[in-house]
C-alpha cells in the first residue's frame, strides 16, 4: 500500500451477495499537478504566450508564401546536393550499421556473459547516442574538413548508436537452443553466432537499418548547415539570400526525394518480415 | 534419419540469385556513394584538432559547468528543458486533431489521405527553416524554440495517434451504445481509457527526442543550450563546449531513464 493510498483511502462498495470491494483512488490529480506545475515553470522560462501567437501569427506564414510558387529554373543546382545527400546518408547508414553489430554482440546479456563489459558497452551505446548530431558533424568538419566525408560520419555515428541499441535487444530475445548446440558441437563462438543468431536477427537488422536510412536522409538536410555538405549547405545558403522561390523547390525536391525513398523502403520491409 | 535431413536440406527455397540480384544493387550502391566523398581540406591537422577535442571534453569548465547564473549550464539546461516540455505539449495537442482527421476509421478516405500528405510535408521541412519562421512571429528567444519544436513533434506524435486511433476497439463502443450512453459518455469511457496510455507514452517518448534535438534551434537563435554550445565550438574553447556537452549528456540520459520507466509503466497498466 503506497502512502497515496493512505492519504487518500480506496472507496469501498458493499456488493449485493455482502462481499466488499474496494476501488483504488484515482491517482490522475497527481498526474495533473506535476503536468501543470512543469508547464508553469516552462511558460515562465520560455515566454510563450498565446496570445502573441493569435495576434501575429499571420507573420508565419510569410516566408511560406514566398517560396510559392517554387522556382522551377532552380532545379538543375539541386540534383548534385540532394544526391549528395543520399550518398552521404546511404554510406553513413552502411557503416555505422555495420560497425555496430560486433559492439552490440558484446552488450547483450545472452552472448557476452561478461557483466562488466556488457554493462561498459551499453554506457556507450548510450552516451554516443545522446550526442547530437549536429555536435559531432561540427566535430568532424574540425578534423576532416568541410564537405561531405563530415557527414557521412556523423550520420555513420548516430546510426551505429541507433542500430546497436535495437541489436542488442534484439539479439537478447533470440532463441539461444541453436547456439548452445553449437557450441557443444565444437564450434567457436564466432561461428556459433554467425550460424545460430545471425539468421535470427536478420530481418529486424536490415529492416531497421533501411527505417535509420530512410530517417537519416530527412536528418542530412540539417547537416548543412554546420558545413557537412549536401542539401542542407544550399538551402542554408538560398535562405541567407532570401531566395524564397529557390527554397521553395529545395524543399519540394526534399519531400519528394524522402517520399520515393520511404515509399521504397517500406516496400522492401514489408517483404522482409 | 541422414536421408530426410538431406532430403529437406535440397527441398529449401532456392532464392539465390534474388539473394545476389540485392547484393549487387547494394554494393553498386554503396560503390556510387563512395563517388559523392570530398572534403576542402584541412586534414592535416586533423588529428591535432581530435586530440584538443577530447582534451577539452576530458577538463571541462567546471565554473561553467556549476555556475547559478542565467549564463551558466545548469540554467541553459532547464531553459532546454522547459522548450522541449512546452514544445511537446503543444504538438502533442495540434496532433490530436490532425491524427482524428487522417485515421482511416474514422474520416472518409480522401480527408484521410490529405491529412497524411500533410504531416508528410510538415515532417520534411528541416527544423532550422521552422526557426526562421517563428522568429518572425515571437522574436528570438526560446519562445520561437518551444514553436519550432512543437511543429517538428507533430509529424512523429501524430503518426503514432494514427496507429493507436486506428487500433481502436470498436466493440466497447457498441456494447456502451447497447447500454444508452450518450456520445459524451462514450468518449470518456469508451475512447478515452483506450487512447490516452498510448498517446502519454508517445509523448514522452516524443520529449526524450526533443530533448537531444534542441541543439539545432541554437543555430538559428530559437535558444536553448545550442547557441552556446555551437559558438563555443566554432571558437575552439573546447574546456566550455565539454562542460556543456557533459551536461546535456548526462540530462539526457537521467531523462531517458525516468522515461523509459514510466512508458513501461503505462503499458503494463
Amino acid at each position: 500500500m503506497s502512502i497515496y493510498d493512505k492519504i487518500f483511502p480506496p472507496k469501498r462498495y458493499t456488493l449485493d451477495n455482502g462481499k466488499e470491494v474496494q476501488q483504488k483512488r484515482s491517482r490522475a490529480p497527481i498526474y495533473v499537478i506535476v503536468i501543470l506545475i512543469m508547464s508553469i515553470v516552462s511558460i515562465k522560462v520560455t515566454g510563450f504566450d498565446p496570445k502573441v501567437l493569435a495576434t501575429r501569427g499571420n507573420q508565419f506564414f510569410v516566408i511560406l508564401n514566398r517560396m510559392f510558387p517554387p522556382e522551377p529554373s532552380y532545379f538543375g543546382s539541386i540534383v548534385t546536393p540532394i544526391l549528395d545527400t543520399i550518398k552521404m546518408s546511404l554510406l553513413g547508414s552502411a557503416i555505422g550499421s555495420l560497425l555496430c553489430i560486433p559492439f552490440a554482440m558484446l552488450a547483450s546479456t545472452n552472448v557476452c556473459k561478461n557483466r562488466v563489459i556488457v554493462a561498459v558497452m551499453r554506457l556507450m551505446f548510450s552516451i554516443v547516442r545522446t550526442l547530437p548530431t549536429l555536435v559531432s558533424a561540427l566535430i568532424a568538419t574540425f578534423i576532416f574538413g568541410l564537405g561531405t566525408i563530415a557527414g557521412t560520419t556523423a550520420i555513420a555515428i548516430f546510426s551505429f548508436s541507433y542500430i546497436g541499441k535495437i541489436m542488442y535487444e534484439e539479439i537478447e530475445t533470440v532463441d539461444m537452443g541453436a547456439f548452445e548446440a553449437m557450441e557443444a558441437m565444437g564450434f567457436t563462438k564466432g561461428q556459433a553466432f554467425i550460424h545460430a543468431i545471425v539468421p535470427q536477427v536478420m530481418p529486424a537488422f536490415l529492416s531497421n537499418s533501411l527505417y535509420n536510412f530512410e530517417g537519416n536522409v530527412r536528418y542530412a538536410a540539417v547537416l548543412g548547415y554546420v558545413g557537412a555538405g549536401g542539401i542542407g549547405l544550399i538551402l542554408n545558403e538560398q535562405l541567407g539570400w532570401r531566395e524564397y522561390p529557390n527554397v521553395g523547390m529545395i524543399l519540394l525536391v526534399l519531400f519528394v526525394t524522402v517520399f520515393i525513398i520511404e515509399s521504397v523502403s517500406r516496400w522492401a520491409r514489408k517483404k522482409l518480415v | 534419419m541422414n536421408d530426410r535431413i538431406k532430403k529437406a536440406y535440397e527441398s529449401r527455397p532456392k532464392d539465390w540469385i534474388w539473394h545476389l540480384v540485392i547484393a549487387v544493387i547494394v554494393i553498386g550502391l554503396l560503390i556510387w556513394s563512395l563517388g559523392a566523398m570530398e572534403t576542402s581540406g584541412s586534414t592535416k591537422n586533423g588529428g591535432k584538432m581530435a586530440l584538443s577535442i577530447l582534451n577539452g571534453i576530458v577538463h571541462p569548465d567546471t565554473e561553467l559547468l556549476f555556475n547559478l547564473s542565467k549564463e551558466g549550464v545548469l540554467y541553459l539546461l532547464l531553459e532546454t528543458i522547459c522548450i522541449a516540455f512546452m514544445g511537446t505539449v503543444v504538438g502533442a495537442i495540434f496532433s490530436i486533431p490532425l491524427a482524428f482527421l487522417s485515421a482511416n476509421n474514422l474520416s472518409p478516405k480522401p480527408i484521410a489521405f490529405i491529412g497524411r500528405i500533410l504531416i508528410m510535408i510538415i515532417r520534411t521541412v528541416p527544423a532550422f527553416v521552422y526557426g526562421l519562421m517563428f522568429i518572425r512571429v515571437t522574436g528570438p528567444g526560446p519562445f520561437a524554440g518551444l514553436m519550432t519544436m512543437s511543429v517538428t513533434s507533430i509529424g512523429m506524435v501524430s503518426k503514432m495517434y494514427i496507429e493507436a486511433i486506428e487500433d481502436l476497439d470498436t466493440k466497447i463502443l457498441e456494447s456502451l451504445d447497447a447500454m444508452g450512453c450518450s456520445t459524451w459518455q462514450k468518449i470518456l469511457y469508451g475512447i478515452l481509457p483506450q487512447l490516452m496510455p498510448n498517446f502519454a507514452s508517445t509523448a514522452i517518448y516524443r520529449f526524450d527526442i526533443n530533448l537531444r534535438d534542441a541543439t539545432v534551434l541554437g543555430l538559428v537563435g530559437a535558444g536553448g543550450i545550442g547557441a552556446p554550445l555551437i559558438f563555443a565550438m566554432n571558437a575552439y574553447r573546447w574546456n566550455e563546449a565539454g562542460s556543456i556537452l557533459i551536461g546535456l549528456v548526462v540530462l539526457v540520459l537521467i531523462v531517458e531513464w525516468i522515461s523509459t520507466k514510466i512508458r513501461v509503466k503505462l503499458t503494463r497498466g
